[in-house]
């Protein structure tokens, strides 16, 4: 009753925005789509809420078919798009009232489910949809997806444009929706919330890099990984890029995270390099991959 | 939203119903006369006498006044020739030259019409006083008509102008706010939302619709007691009838709106295309010109124009009192038109994209 991909293609006039992606998704799994904007995430999205067609492949949700049996997945699926799709006239209660009737049920009925997530909105139940801050909106939008009780649901970019705070309280949020049996298919540009998802895949230019539970893709980060840090950012990953036997670098936070291509790497080598540079204050000292880290080695 | 809905038009109707007239008045009259007699000095009073002209001044050559025109300060200029008076006593008859600013040109042929009345009703005062003297025996056949104006006896514009407006009225609001509608739902992302929703087409359709087609209604009723309280246009049909005819050609405007609305993704691009309709609506729906004087052609696509039938119904209802029987061509013309257009709408509409 998950979520079955097979062998989907979707192409736009000449860009490829999905290339042969197949995955599942497990009942009660909460799986993240992770990759960078263009990878095709919303075009996945829009195939399997049956807003687009694919142009090869098949795929199922809550065994569907996205094709033959789409008025079937319209009644067991929420979705939320990642740009905010309600009424912008209508009061807070209102919306959630129409989306309630639309799918010929009643705030009432439902109302556990969404009791959590609602319950911090409810004191602005008079006010325009419109005027709602960034986290109502999507605290709103969220409450109206889930009012049907869908068996999956879909969040398309749910946290892009959220503060942290709020990010934090929204995964939250899923975390309690999966206890109460929603598959919950996430995509997310951001890398650390990828750690929060049950599995993830990383995707990019249409095509799936890996699919795996979080700690076990960065378990199987190749090489070792260097946190290096000096007093000038810019000449210092100028400085890295030059040396002779760099594999990766790229800046992290207040880092730049350094893997070397020999095997035999010994820090000490690059700190007299950086220091011939002259760079001061250099550390160098052995990092844990985190997603990302995995991402960029998988997709460079 | 909805004030603007209702009382923009609602001013339309009372500016344009007083302002829109076919009478041409104030036309300013000059003339050049030659030969200064007393039979022509009587003809140039007889256009003083007119309502319809000022008699500005004399001018005392062609040039001069060919000058004027150019200028823009006269617009009918009448020159009589010499030896007018002479003449029309030998040899009883004469012509005159008259000369129209034709820059406008149904001006021109009102003003052309209200000069032959005239010297056609001087040329008969004249025709007795010419006879008494010469041959009293000679009785001239005269054939005079008498226009009898039947449902609008005294000419009165308005009386066949406010139907016609308020049908206008009706289609543009109507038009543009289905047309403008599902292509705002595309543009700022509901439609997405709603289409994944388990709605029929039919139930989102009438419920995008309906709330337009009430507006509508509303309109007419309002434009309604605006007519008969202001322009006191007569109302000799059934409302009722009137209100039938509305309510299906109303779907008619909403089946082509809708229909804009489909195949348009910004609103910028729904409102030129009903823009473009719209302009074809009116000037081919005999509100303004006749379209029997169109070509054959043009006469074929006012088949095809939905406000021809309504400005229709709406004046014969009104001013003539038909009833059902009389206006059923229309009546089922304009139903046939609003299942083919919804049905068209309905399917162009897909909840996919």
């Amino acid at each position: 009753m998950g979520i079955s991909v097979t062998n989907i293609s979707k192409s736009y006039k000449n860009a490829k925005a999905l290339q042969d992606i197949s995955f599942e998704v497990k009942p009660n799994e909460l799986f993240g789509i992770i990759g960078p904007d263009g990878a095709g995430k919303t075009t996945l999205f829009r195939i399997l809420t049956t807003l687009l067609f694919p142009d090869q492949g098949t795929a199922t949700v809550a065994g569907f078919d996205v094709v033959k049996d789409y008025k079937k997945i319209r009644n067991s699926v929420g979705y939320m798009p990642g740009k905010f799709s309600l009424y912008h006239d209508l009061t807070v209660e209102e919306n959630l009232n129409f989306f309630a009737t639309i799918f010929g049920t009643t705030i009432e009925e439902n109302y556990n489910l969404i009791k959590d997530i609602y319950i911090q909105i409810e004191p602005f139940k008079d006010r325009r949809a419109g005027k709602l801050s960034g986290g109502m909106k999507q605290k709103l939008a969220l409450s109206c997806a889930l009012i049907h009780k869908p068996k999956v649901l879909f969040l398309d970019e749910p946290t892009t444009g959220v503060d942290p705070v709020s990010r934090k309280e929204f995964w939250e949020m899923l975390k309690r929706l999966q206890q109460k049996g929603i598959t919950i298919l996430v995509s997310t540009p951001y890398m650390d919330e990828a750690a929060l998802c049950d599995r993830v895949a990383l995707i990019q230019d249409g095509k799936i890099l890996q699919i795996d539970t979080p700690e076990a893709i960065v378990k199987h980060y190749p090489t070792s990984l260097y946190n290096v840090r000096s007093t000038n950012m810019y000449q210092l990953i100028t400085s890295l890029k030059t040396y002779e036997h760099h594999h990766s670098v790229y800046p992290f936070g207040e880092f730049v995270h350094y893997t070397d291509t020999r095997s035999d790497f010994n820090p000490e080598d690059l700190k007299v390099y950086l220091e011939s540079k002259t760079l001061s204050d250099i550390q160098i000292e052995r990092t844990e991959a985190t997603i990302e880290d995995s991402f960029m080695e998988l997709s460079t | 939203m909805l004030p603007i809905i209702f009382i923009l038009p609602l001013l339309q109707l009372v500016i344009l119903s007083n302002a829109a007239t076919f009478e041409v008045k104030n036309i300013k009259f000059g003339y050049i006369d030659n030969d200064r007699s007393a039979t022509s000095r009587a003809l140039i009073e007889k256009f003083g006498a007119s309502t319809y002209f000022n008699v500005l001044q004399a001018y005392p050559t062609q040039i001069r006044a060919g000058a004027a025109m150019l200028r823009g300060e006269v617009d009918v200029v009448m020159e009589i020739p010499q030896q007018f008076a002479r003449d029309l006593q030998t040899e009883q008859h004469h012509t005159l030259g008259v000369t129209i600013n034709a820059i406008d040109g149904a001006a021109a042929g009102v003003e052309n019409v209200y000069i032959s009345q005239i010297v056609q009703s001087y040329n008969q005062s004249i025709i007795i006083d010419l006879s008494q003297i010469s041959d009293a025996q000679i009785q001239p056949v005269m054939i005079e008509t008498i226009p009898l104006f039947w449902y609008n006896e005294t000419l009165n514009y308005k009386t066949f102008m406010v139907p016609g407006i308020l049908v206008l009225l009706v289609t543009m609001i109507t038009l543009f706010l289905s047309g403008m509608n599902i292509v705002r739902e595309k543009e700022i992302g509901t439609l997405e939302q709603i289409n994944v929703t388990p709605i029929k087409k039919s139930q989102f359709i009438i419920g995008k619709l309906f709330p337009f087609w009430a507006i509508g209604m509303a309109l007419l009723s309002i434009g309604l007691i605006i007519a008969k309280l202001i322009f006191n246009i007569p109302m000799l049909g059934s409302l009722l009838l009137l209100y039938l005819y509305t309510s299906i050609y109303i779907l008619v405007v909403l089946g082509i709106g809708l229909f804009i609305s489909n195949f348009t993704d910004t609103q910028q691009q729904a409102m030129f295309i009903a823009w473009f309709f719209m302009v074809i609506f009116i000037l081919m729906s005999g509100l303004f010109t006749p379209i029997e004087s169109m070509p054959k052609w043009a006469q074929l696509m006012t088949e095809f124009n939905p406000i021809k039938y309504y400005v229709e119904v709406m004046r014969m209802v009104m001013l003539k009192g038909s009833g059902f029987l009389d206006i059923l061509p229309q009546l089922i013309k304009t139903l046939v038109y609003a299942i083919l257009m919804n049905g068209l709408a309905v399917w162009s509409y897909k909840k996919t994209t």
